[in-house]
């Protein structure tokens, strides 16, 4: 077994990196395969919080880097899924206590025993984003139907194909069918329009993104959750299997509009 | 809602906007290259390509233009027939 080591970057921060991080893991975990997450967010730790395990962390990346510990022992097992952990980020250091070749080594020691190691890049296109995608097979740029996001990641983008080793593909996150609709807001055609690069998902903006990162229990393992079944998608995309993208406008009819505004959804 | 102002007022829809914008910034965020330099190369082209071959200044059209991932300088330059020059 050698696991595929997939890195979530953006350049902006706030769109959604983390969250997808944490919903793609559970997805993949629910489809049996073994899993592990690493936040590569040194300083700002938070993909902890939204799997709901900051309450478990002894070690973290850093202390498994300066040999503090075993990488065993970082690895942090989820609530619900016995085949997917979490490898935290220090909270008391910055990005200058990993290098990109810790990277390779901690992914590389993770290969032999895992289907998937997932990173989750901090914001920026500096040295923590250099750590994050150092040791990636593949990496996903995470963007909002939205003018600073879409710039950003163009950013990211051509510093990714600057690197050849990479050929980046596409979530788009948060976007509200019903704005796109109303033509308020960049489609999901307009944004790879845009940037020229290929696309393995579109998650609708959904309130349940939110009320699972408060309980610490991503959306992905919530059948009713429309975003959560994006993420699923997603995840069975990464497995290769060929999976049609949602159809977002159907959803936009006046009744979705009515029980949504009732609430009739939650 | 806005949509229906929009439309009252003749206004562009935003998200048309937010297009336009984008397609115009991302061409110079990957140049490298600002709108000011834009205009100093395409001056700098004109003055060359003038020196060899009369060409018509009003018909000349230059820009950046991108396909995919792939920016090109695309370049339409109307040249002066000989015979308009001679008579001229």
């Amino acid at each position: 077994m050698t696991a595929q080591v997939v890195t979530l970057t953006s350049g902006k921060g706030g769109v959604g990196k983390t969250t997808a991080v944490a919903n793609l893991a559970v997805a993949l975990a629910a489809d049996g395969k073994k899993v592990v997450c690493i936040d590569a967010d040194i300083g700002l730790r938070n993909l902890d919080v939204v799997m709901g395990l900051e309450n478990r962390i002894v070690y973290d990346l850093v202390d498994v880097i300066e040999g503090r510990c075993r990488l065993r022992q970082a690895m942090i097992r989820d609530k619900h899924y016995q085949n997917l952990y979490l490898i935290p980020a220090a909270q008391t250091r910055d990005k200058s206590a990993v290098s990109p070749s810790d990277m390779v080594r901690v992914c590389d020691d993770l290969r032999s025993e895992q289907d998937f190691v997932l990173i989750d890049s901090p914001a920026g296109i500096e040295r923590g984003f250099r750590n994050a995608i150092a040791a990636a097979d593949r990496v996903l740029v995470v963007t909002n139907p939205e003018i600073s996001a879409v710039r950003d990641a163009d950013r990211v983008v051509g510093l990714l194909e600057a690197e050849e080793k990479y050929s980046p593909a596409l979530i788009i996150n948060r976007l509200n069918p019903v704005m796109v609709k109303n033509h308020d807001m960049l489609s999901a055609d307009d944004v790879l329009d845009l940037l020229g690069i290929r696309l393995i998902g579109v998650v609708p903006e959904d309130d349940s993104v939110i009320v699972g990162s408060n309980r610490g229990a991503p959306v992905a393992s919530d059948m009713k959750s429309r975003a959560g079944t994006a993420f699923r998608n997603i995840a069975k995309r990464l497995q290769g299997h060929d999976v049609p993208f949602m159809d977002l406008e159907r959803q936009t009819g006046l009744w979705d509009r009515i029980s949504r505004i009732a609430g009739g959804r939650k | 809602m806005s949509g229906l102002w929009d439309r009252i007022l003749g206004r562009k829809r935003s998200a048309l906007s937010a297009k336009e914008r984008l397609q115009l910034v991302l061409v110079h965020d990957r140049t490298d290259l600002t709108p000011a330099e834009l205009e100093e190369l395409k001056d700098d082209l004109l003055k060359t390509i003038s020196r060899h071959i009369a060409i018509d200044p009003d018909g000349v059209q230059i820009a950046l233009e991108r396909d995919g991932r792939e920016q090109r300088l695309v370049a339409d330059i109307p040249l002066r027939s000989v015979a308009r020059r001679r008579a001229g």
